[in-house]
C-alpha cells in the first residue's frame, strides 16, 4: 500500500510507562524517609548495600511471578520450589566445593522444568493455575522430605553459599557490594530487557485478551507456558541466593509465594493480566522490604507480615476495582 | 385494515431512541391486539432489536408514549416489563442447561409452601403449561441442557406463560430451529394465539411471516415505513418496502474490468461443521463481498479461511498452490490476514497503546530483536497512512472511536504484507464519518493488488462495495451475483423466497 | 430424544462412588495382601473421624463453589476458630455453648467479609479469600505458637470421641449437617438461586435473583461449615490449634474433594451427596496408606498429583460436552 503523507501521531516515549511507576516511588520514598526519620544510618552506604542484598530474592521471585501474572495466571509453587531446591543443592553439594557450578546448572534445570510442568499442565490440560500451582506445591514440599528422609542431609559448600553471603569489600564510597545484589542487578537488567522484547510484549497481549492475541497469529499456550518456565527459573536464581545466605531448611522458601505476589500487585500490575510492568513488579518488592523493615525497627513482630501481605493485596485491588467502576 | 378491536394490548406512539446523539429509533407507531401476530421486519440494523428492547424494559425511549393494556407505562428493566404481563423469547436462550424444566420455568418464582420450594407444585404447574400449548409430552423434570433448540424454546415460551405474560416477544424464533421443527412452532404461536395473547413476531424470513402473522410492520433505518394487513401485499412487495433507498454515490469506485487479476484464493468443496460445499474464487484486485442473514455461515466462511475454525474436507489454494489453513497462525504465514466483527472481544488488546495493537502480528509472527526500530518506523507510517486518530501511539486503545480501533487492526495486518485480506463487518459500530475511510482503505487495498473478501450486513454498503456478491444461506453459497445487482437480490438468496432472482 | 428426555435432572455423581467402591476394593485387595486389616473397627473409626473434619469443610466449600465463588481461607477460618472456641470454654462444661456460639460467630463474620469482597467490592474469589486468609494468617502466627485454650470436656467427650457402633458422633454430625445442605440446596429458594447464580449469573439476574445477597449468604455458610469443623477439631484435639486447619491442607483437600464430587469449579452444577462421596474417597486413600503404611510424604506428593488430576479430568469433560 501506498503511504500518503499524513499526520504522523504524537510520539510520547515513556509517558504512560514511567506514569505507573509513580506510585510505587511515592510509597517507596515516604517508607524510606520513615525508615531513615527512626534509623538515621539506613541509607549510609553499608547498610543500604545489605539490605539491597538481602532483598535481592523476594525482588528475584517477583519478576518471575510478574511474566506469569501479566500472562493472566498465577504460580503459587515458587515457596516450595524454593525449598526444595535449597534441600536438594545440600545434598548434592554435601560440602564439596568442586560440585558447586553443576549443581547451580542442575539447580536452574530443575526450576525450568518445573515450571514447564506447570505451564503444560495449565495449558494443556486446562486446569486453572492456581490448582496446578498449588497442586505442585504438594508434590515439591512431599518429595523434597521424602528424599532427604525428613530432614535436611548434606551441607552447602562455601563456594555456593558466598553468592547469597559474601560482597566485594573495601569498595569505594559504597563500602560493600553483595554478591547477591550484583546477581540481581544482571537478572533484573535481563528481565527488563526481556519485557521490551517482542516476547514480553506478546506476553502481556496474552493476559490482556487471549482471543485477539491467539488470532493475531500469537502461540498463546506456549507463551503462558514460557512464564511459567521464567518463573521457575527466577525461583532457582533466588533458592541459590537464599541458600546461601540462610542456609539449609525445610523453611527457607516458606510464603514466598505470596510475597511475591503481593510486590507485583503493589507494584501496579494488575491480576489477571495485560497490565504492568516488571521493574514496577521488583519495586513493589523492594518496597514491601522496607515496609518488614521499618516493622522490624519499630518491633512489631515478624509473625504479621502474613496480615500485612493480605491487606495490601485486598487494599490494592480494592483501590483499582473502584477505579474501575467509576470510571 | 381490518377494524381495530376496542382495547389494543400494547399502544407505542412516536418512539424513538438515541445513543450518544446518534438516533436509531425514530417516530415508531406499533400496535398489538390480543390474539394478534404482528410480525416487525427490516434488514439488519433497521432498528428491530432496538424497538424489542424498548418494549421489553431493556432500553427506556427517549420520545413516544407506550401504553400496555390501557396503562401509560415506562419500565425500569425487564423484570418490571415481566411483571406488568410482557414476555420476551430472546434468540440467545436465558435457560440454565443444568437445571430441570420447571426450575428454569420458576427461577425466580418459585412456589414455596412453608418456607420451603413446593416442588410437587412447581412440576404440576409447569406440566399444566406444557400441556395447555400442547407439549404435554416435555417432562417437567427433563434437565434443559438434554432437550433440542426447539424444545428449548418451548421452555422458555412456558418461561414467560408462567409469569402471566400477556404479550411476547420472539426475536427471530426461528433462527435455530431445523424445518421440521417450525412447523411445530407454528403450532405453538397459532396455540397461544388462541389463548389471547398478543405476539410480537422478529423476523427476517418473509415465509414465516405471511404463515404466521396478521398485521406487518415494516422498520427502515430506524424509522417506521408501514403497517400492513398481511393479506393485502405479496412478498416481493413487502421486501421493496424493506430495503428501496437510493444507493449513494460515496463509495470509492469500483475495479476497472482489467483490474481483477488472477484467481488469487480458490477454494472446492469446503466444509467443516457449519459450512457445506463452499466453492469459491477469490481473484487479486477484486473486493468480494459476502452477503446472508445472520447465522448463515459468513462469518464462518472467514474463519475457516484464517484457520481460526478450519475447513475440514475439501482444497484450498492459494495462487495455484495448494495450502493447509490449520491455524491462524499457518493462515498468516501464508499471506491471509482477518480483520473481525467482534472487534472489542478479539480484534484489539483493550488496555494496551496503539502502537502496541498495530504491533502485535508482527511481533507474533516474526519476532525480532534487531530491526525493530526499522518495523516501528514502518508500523507508525501505516498508522498514518490509515490515518488513525489519537492523543498518541502510547494511548491505550480502548480509548479510540471504533473507527479508530478499526484503523489500527489494519495497519497491524498491513504491517505483515498480506496478499488476502478476509473483512468480517468492517464497519460495524463505526460512525459515518470513518466508514467511508475504511470503505476508501478497501478499495485502494484491492487497486494495490490484495484479494478482498468482505462481509457485511449492510446492503448498501455490500452493494457499494462489492465488485461480485455472493450470498451465503444454511452454511451454504446460495448463489452469487455481479456488480449491480439490488438489494432485492440479495435479500432473495438470503431468505430464499424467489430463486429466480439469482439468474 | 426420547431417551435423552427419560434421563433425571439431577444425577447423584455416581462416578465417585463407583471410584470409592473401586478405591475400596483394590484397598483392601493391597491391605491384605500386606497382611494388614482395612475394614477393622479402628481404621473404620479413624476413616470416619478424617471424613467428618474434612466433609464439614467440603460441604460449605460446595456451596461456594456451586455458586460460582471459591474460599482459600477455610484453612485458616477453622485453625481461628478452634482457638476462640478452646479458648472460650477454658476447660468449663458451662461455657461449651457460647464458646461454640463465639467460634461460629466469629467464622460467619469472616464469611460476610469474603462475601462482600467478592460481590460488592468485586475482587476475584480466589485472590479476596487468598488475601483474607494471609489476614489470618498473620494474626494466627503473631499470637499463637503452639497450641491454646482447652476445649470444654463434655465437648471433647462427645463430639471428640464419642461414637455409636463403628459411627463417630462427628461423623453423624457431618451428615447432618450435609443433609441440611442437601435439603438447602433442593428445596430452598435459597438454594435455587445459588445454582442459578453459578450457573448463569446473567439468567438469574434477568429471572429476578438477587445474586450478591445469595452468594453473600453462601460464603457466611462456608466460613459457618469452617468454624464447625474447628469446634470438632477442638474437641478431637482438647485445644485450640493454630496450625490444623493449613497442616490438614483443608482448603485443597476440600476443593479436591468437591471437584471429585462432580462439581463444576465455574459453578452451578454439583451437589452435596457427591461432595460426600468425594471427601469417603480421600478419606479411604489416606487410610489405605496408613494400613500400607505408606510414608507421609509420599502421601502428600499423591495428594497433589489427585488434586491436579481430578480437576484436569473435570476440565476435559467440560471440555468434551461444549464441543
Amino acid at each position: 500500500m501506498r503511504i500518503a503523507e499524513r499526520r504522523r501521531l504524537p510520539v510520547r516515549p515513556g509517558r504512560s510507562r514511567s506514569g505507573s511507576l509513580l506510585p510505587i516511588l511515592a510509597i517507596l520514598v515516604a517508607l524510606l524517609v520513615a525508615l531513615t526519620l527512626r534509623q538515621p544510618d539506613f541509607l549510609s552506604p553499608p547498610s543500604l548495600m545489605s539490605f539491597l542484598g538481602r532483598s535481592a530474592p523476594i525482588i528475584l521471585l517477583a519478576a518471575g511471578q510478574y511474566f506469569v501474572i501479566v500472562a493472566g495466571e498465577f504460580d503459587l509453587s515458587v515457596g516450595s520450589l524454593v525449598t526444595a531446591q535449597v534441600v536438594v543443592a545440600a545434598r548434592l553439594i554435601d560440602s564439596e566445593p568442586s560440585r558447586t557450578w553443576p549443581v547451580i546448572l542442575l539447580l536452574l534445570a530443575f526450576g525450568a522444568a518445573v515450571g514447564l510442568a506447570n505451564g503444560l499442565i495449565t495449558t494443556r490440560l486446562r486446569v486453572p493455575s492456581f490448582i496446578t500451582t498449588l497442586g505442585m506445591y504438594l508434590i515439591l514440599v512431599g518429595a523434597v522430605y521424602l528424599w532427604s528422609d525428613g530432614a535436611p542431609k548434606g551441607g552447602l559448600a562455601e563456594e555456593f553459599r558466598r553468592f547469597g553471603r559474601r560482597a566485594f569489600e573495601d569498595v569505594p564510597l559504597l563500602g560493600r557490594i553483595p554478591y547477591a545484589l550484583l546477581v540481581l542487578l544482571v537478572v533484573a537488567g535481563l528481565a527488563a530487557l526481556l519485557t521490551r522484547s517482542d516476547f514480553g510484549q506478546t506476553l502481556v497481549a496474552v493476559g490482556g485478551n487471549p482471543r485477539t492475541a491467539e488470532l493475531s497469529g500469537v502461540r498463546v499456550r506456549s507463551v503462558k507456558t514460557a512464564a511459567f518456565v521464567l518463573s521457575g527459573l527466577s525461583a532457582a536464581v533466588a533458592a541459590i541466593l537464599i541458600g546461601g545466605y540462610s542456609g539449609v531448611s525445610f523453611q527457607a522458601g516458606a510464603g514466598l509465594e505470596f510475597g511475591a505476589i503481593t510486590a507485583v500487585v503493589l507494584g501496579g500490575v494488575a491480576l489477571g493480566g495485560g497490565r504492568g510492568s516488571v521493574v514496577g513488579a521488583m519495586l513493589g518488592a523492594l518496597t514491601l522490604e522496607t515496609l518488614f523493615t521499618l516493622m522490624n525497627f519499630y518491633g512489631v513482630s515478624g509473625a504479621l507480615r502474613s496480615t500485612v501481605q493480605g491487606a495490601i493485596i485486598l487494599l490494592a485491588l480494592a483501590v483499582s476495582s473502584v477505579r474501575s467502576v467509576s470510571r | 385494515m381490518s377494524d381495530p378491536p376496542p382495547s389494543p394490548l400494547l399502544t407505542l406512539r412516536g418512539i424513538g431512541k438515541s445513543f450518544l446523539g446518534v438516533r436509531v429509533l425514530g417516530g415508531v407507531d406499533l400496535d398489538v391486539v390480543p390474539g394478534e401476530v404482528h410480525a416487525v421486519v427490516g434488514e439488519n440494523g433497521a432498528g428491530k432489536s432496538t424497538l424489542m428492547k424498548v418494549v421489553s424494559g431493556g432500553y427506556a425511549p427517549d420520545e413516544g408514549t407506550m401504553e400496555f393494556a390501557g396503562v401509560p407505562r415506562t419500565f425500569r428493566g425487564p423484570r418490571d416489563a415481566q411483571r406488568a404481563g410482557i414476555g420476551i423469547v430472546h434468540q440467545e436462550f436465558n435457560l440454565l442447561p443444568e437445571r430441570s424444566v420447571a426450575e428454569n420455568v420458576y427461577l425466580g418464582h418459585e412456589p414455596v409452601r412453608r418456607g420451603l420450594v413446593d416442588r410437587a407444585t412447581m412440576l404440576g404447574r409447569t406440566a399444566e403449561l406444557l400441556a395447555s400449548i400442547g407439549e404435554g409430552a416435555l417432562p417437567p423434570g427433563a434437565r434443559v441442557g438434554d432437550l433440542g433448540v426447539a424444545r428449548q424454546q418451548v421452555v422458555e415460551i412456558v418461561k414467560a406463560l408462567a409469569l402471566d405474560a400477556r404479550l411476547l416477544i420472539m426475536d427471530e424464533p426461528t433462527a435455530a430451529l431445523a424445518d421440521h421443527e417450525v412447523e411445530q412452532l407454528y403450532t405453538l404461536v397459532r396455540r397461544l394465539q388462541r389463548r389471547g395473547i398478543g405476539v410480537l413476531y422478529v423476523s427476517h424470513r418473509i415465509r414465516e411471516v405471511f404463515d404466521l402473522a396478521s398485521r406487518i410492520t415494516v422498520l427502515k433505518d430506524g424509522r417506521l415505513v408501514t403497517t400492513v394487513d398481511a393479506g393485502d401485499v405479496g412478498a416481493g412487495q413487502l421486501v421493496r418496502h424493506m430495503v428501496g433507498r437510493d444507493l449513494s454515490s460515496y463509495y470509492p469506485g469500483r475495479a476497472a474490468p482489467g483490474e481483477s487479476g488472477a484467481v488469487r484464493l480458490a477454494v472446492r468443496d469446503g466444509g467443516n461443521r457449519t459450512l457445506r460445499g463452499v466453492d469459491l474464487r477469490l481473484r487479486a484486485g477484486e473486493v468480494l463481498g459476502v452477503g446472508g442473514l445472520q447465522g448463515s455461515g459468513r462469518s464462518a466462511l472467514a474463519r475457516a479461511l484464517f484457520g481460526a475454525v478450519p475447513f475440514t474436507t475439501g482444497e484450498v489454494t492459494l495462487d495455484g498452490a495448494p495450502v493447509r489453513l490449520r491455524s491462524p497462525r499457518a493462515a498468516m504465514r501464508a499471506g491471509i490476514a482477518y480483520v473481525t466483527e467482534d472487534r472489542k472481544g478479539e480484534g484489539i488488546v483493550g488496555g494496551r497503546s496503539v502502537l502496541d495493537n498495530a504491533l502485535l502480528a508482527s511481533r507474533a509472527v516474526a519476532p525480532a530483536w534487531r530491526g525493530r526500530g526499522a518495523r516501528t518506523a514502518r508500523i507508525r507510517e501505516l498508522l498514518a497512512a490509515v490515518d488513525v486518530r489519537a492523543a498518541g501511539e502510547d494511548q491505550e486503545i480502548r480509548f479510540l472511536s471504533g473507527g479508530n480501533q478499526q484503523k489500527v487492526v489494519l495497519a497491524r495486518w498491513l504491517a505483515l504484507g498480506p496478499r488476502v485480506l478476509l473483512f468480517d463487518e468492517p464497519t460495524r459500530g463505526i460512525d459515518v464519518g470513518a466508514k467511508s475511510a475504511i470503505h476508501d482503505l478497501v478499495r485502494r487495498l484491492a487497486r494495490d493488488g490484495a484479494a478482498v473478501l468482505m462481509i457485511s450486513s449492510e446492503l448498501p454498503e455490500l452493494l457499494g462495495m462489492s465488485d461480485r456478491i455472493i450470498v451465503m444461506r444454511d452454511g451454504r453459497i446460495a448463489g452469487e451475483l455481479p456488480a449491480g445487482a439490488t438489494e432485492e437480490n440479495v435479500l432473495a438468496l438470503a431468505l430464499g423466497t424467489a430463486p429466480e432472482a439469482a439468474r | 430424544m426420547s431417551l435423552a428426555l427419560s434421563r433425571p435432572a439431577r444425577s447423584a455423581a455416581p462416578g465417585v462412588f463407583v471410584a470409592l467402591a473401586l478405591t475400596l476394593a483394590v484397598g483392601w485387595l493391597l491391605v491384605t495382601i500386606d497382611g494388614g486389616q482395612l475394614f477393622s473397627q479402628s481404621t473404620t473409626v479413624s476413616l470416619l473421624h478424617v471424613a467428618a473434619g474434612l466433609g464439614l469443610v467440603a460441604v460449605g466449600q460446595t456451596m461456594v463453589i456451586i455458586g460460582g465463588s471459591l474460599d482459600l481461607s477455610v484453612a485458616y477460618v477453622l485453625s481461628l476458630s478452634t482457638l476462640v472456641a478452646a479458648e472460650a470454654m477454658n476447660g468449663r462444661d458451662g461455657a461449651l455453648l457460647p464458646g461454640a456460639g463465639l467460634a461460629l460467630a466469629v467464622s460467619a463474620a469472616i464469611g460476610l467479609l469474603n462475601g462482600v469482597l467478592v460481590t460488592k467490592v468485586r475482587i476475584n474469589a480466589f485472590i479476596a479469600t487468598v488475601g483474607v486468609g494471609l489476614l489470618l494468617k498473620g494474626y494466627l502466627e503473631n499470637g499463637y505458637d503452639g497450641p491454646a485454650g482447652k476445649a470444654a470436656p463434655a465437648l471433647v467427650r462427645t463430639l471428640g470421641y464419642q461414637r455409636i457402633g463403628p459411627v463417630p458422633v462427628s461423623f453423624l454430625l457431618l451428615l447432618a449437617v450435609a443433609a441440611a445442605a442437601w435439603f438447602a440446596l433442593t428445596r430452598t429458594r435459597f438454594g435455587h438461586h445459588l445454582i442459578a447464580v453459578g450457573g448463569d449469573p446473567e439468567v438469574a439476574r434477568l429471572s429476578g435473583v438477587r445474586n450478591d445477597r445469595i452468594l453473600v449468604t453462601a460464603h457466611v455458610l462456608c466460613s459457618l461449615c469452617a468454624g464447625l469443623a474447628g469446634i470438632y477439631l477442638a474437641a478431637r484435639l482438647g485445644a485450640g490449634a493454630p496450625r490444623v486447619g493449613t497442616e490438614g491442607l483443608y482448603d485443597l483437600e476440600s476443593i479436591a474433594a468437591v471437584v471429585l464430587g462432580g462439581a463444576a469449579l465455574a459453578g452451578g452444577r454439583g451437589g452435596v451427596a457427591g461432595t460426600v462421596g468425594g471427601v469417603l474417597l480421600l478419606a479411604s486413600i489416606d487410610a489405605i496408606f496408613n494400613q500400607l503404611e505408606v510414608d507421609a510424604f509420599v502421601k502428600q506428593v499423591i495428594r497433589g498429583v489427585i488434586i491436579i488430576a481430578a480437576v484436569a479430568v473435570y476440565a476435559r469433560r467440560a471440555l468434551r460436552k461444549a464441543a
